[in-house]
């Protein structure tokens, strides 16, 4: 069993210019449980998944990560560089377009963070890498740089990478978005291993059937609004709230023929 | 045509292309490395610091290369910089090029994906491990032509030391041919010098490019 974080987000604002993003969030994430962030584009998933780890600055409200601030030492006051990315060691985050970086073997992608960030020697860190890509089905890609492998390998590296780090929370940011249909299984098998884990997972995604089957909660957002948070039975198959049934009628359209 | 006079000046057209290459190879190492101080000060700095940054820009890409020589050679030992001829022509190359040099790591930067930098900041890395680790690297790799390109036309600037009597090659050939009056001959000869020089560092270029892409090349 690992070490699980907890999320509190309180009444966290966010704008750009004067389109304000995120309308006074309030959501709660339990340490071990897997939370899906569900809601048409533009309605602000990425943007409130993005501020738990401060990659997207919130302007007003509170975000805390096992009861601590991160990104302020005190309303309006930015916390020291050091101590924000003290926090981040312990979050992972995976991004819809992987950003692997290409200049890089699969192997030394996992390896960087633990060697400049955890301090790691090169073997100990090497060594690292190469069970974290072997927990992802990897061990025989280690070598090959990004351009050399499909998109679902590459996001199993991306995983590989944060969980290398023993991470005590993870970030999908649509981690399957930009996959070919017939490659979204293997990366969802890897996230339904660590969810297994008791890994505490917030993961904005538009894969239904993941939501479902894995998540404890689903949130669903709309227009910078927290419209519903539940059971993925309460969301997905009996929902209240006009917009969401709006949103899953035309999912469902979609995706049948 | 009358080439026999090569055997005569053949020494001292050496020695002046020896300067040519050594003012040219140095004024690029040096002109670089403050493009690059000066692209990454841009990047980081406080926006008065980028402002000023931004106004050297301007004046040393707004003005003659002739113009800045004679300023710093005959005009430095009023405010007391007194230099030699080679190290004012090397100083005056290196603040020459700086500019143009900062432009190009500036795009080499900017066509670094920014989600490759985040992934970097969201494991945790510092700014520091991140310029040297992820930034450097892959700008380069997109800077890496336009700086070799403008290396070459470096090489052509280095002519103008001559008016400051850099003993380089444009100045031993205006020496010959002024004791020859071979005015062609002497001018064949500097263009074959400065062919053979340029052919040589856009090979070297083309080598280097193709080592660091290696690996970038996508999967067809």
């Amino acid at each position: 069993m690992l070490a699980a974080s907890s999320v509190e987000i309180r009444k966290v604002n966010k704008y750009y210019g004067d389109f304000q993003a995120l309308k006074d969030i309030d959501l709660s994430i339990l340490p071990g449980k897997v939370t899906c962030l569900i809601g048409p584009s533009g309605s602000g998933k990425s943007t409130l998944l993005r501020c738990i780890n401060f990659l997207e600055e919130y302007d007003s409200g509170e975000v805390r990560i096992d009861g601590q601030l991160i990104g302020y030492d005190a309303p309006g006051k930015r916390m020291p560089g050091r101590k924000l990315r003290e926090m981040r060691r312990s979050i992972g985050m995976v991004f819809q377009q992987f950003n692997l970086w290409p200049h890089m073997t699969a192997r030394e992608n996992v390896a960087e963070g633990l060697i400049r960030v955890r301090g790691m020697s090169k073997s100990e860190a090497e060594r690292r890498a190469a069970e974290a890509l072997a927990k992802v089905g990897l061990a025989d890609k280690m070598a090959n740089h990004p351009s050399r492998l499909s998109g679902g390998q590459q996001q199993r590296v991306a995983i590989a990478r944060a969980i290398a780090m023993e991470p005590k929370l993870m970030l999908f940011d649509e981690p399957t978005s930009a996959l070919d249909p017939e490659l979204v299984g293997e990366v969802l098998n890897v996230m339904k291993t660590l969810a297994g884990e008791g890994m505490t997972m917030v993961v904005v995604t538009h894969e239904m059937g993941f939501a479902a089957h894995v998540a404890d909660q689903v949130v669903f957002m709309e227009k910078g609004e927290l419209v519903g948070v539940d059971s993925p039975d309460r969301i997905l198959h009996h929902p209240e709230d006009a917009r969401i049934q709006s949103f899953l009628r035309t999912y469902h359209e979609r995706n049948s023929f | 045509m009358e080439w026999s006079i090569l055997q005569q000046y053949g020494p001292s057209l050496l020695k002046g292309f020896g300067n040519t290459v050594l003012c040219w190879a140095l004024g690029t190492v040096f002109g670089m490395a403050l493009g690059l101080v000066i692209a990454l000060i841009q990047r980081y700095a406080p926006r008065w610091v980028t402002w000023i940054v931004q106004a050297y820009i301007e004046v040393i890409r707004g003005t003659p290369f002739l113009v800045q020589l004679f300023v710093l050679y005959y005009g430095g030992p009023l405010v007391g910089l007194r230099l030699d001829a080679l190290p004012a022509g090397l100083l005056g190359l290196t603040i020459y090029g700086s500019p143009y040099f900062a432009e190009i790591f500036r795009s080499g930067f900017r066509a670094v994906p920014l989600g490759q930098i985040e992934a970097a900041r969201a494991i945790g890395m510092s700014e520091l491990n991140i310029v040297r680790r992820i930034l450097l690297p892959l700008g380069l790799v997109s800077a890496l032509p336009a700086l070799v390109n403008f290396s070459i036309i470096l090489t052509k600037e280095t002519v103008i030391l001559s008016i400051i009597t850099v003993p380089e090659l444009l100045y031993q050939v205006q020496r010959m041919s002024a004791e020859t009056f071979r005015y062609l001959e002497a001018n064949l000869v500097l263009a074959l010098f400065f062919w053979g020089l340029v052919e040589a560092i856009s090979r070297v270029g083309h080598r280097m490019e193709a080592r660091i892409t290696k690996h970038l090349i996508e999967r067809t």
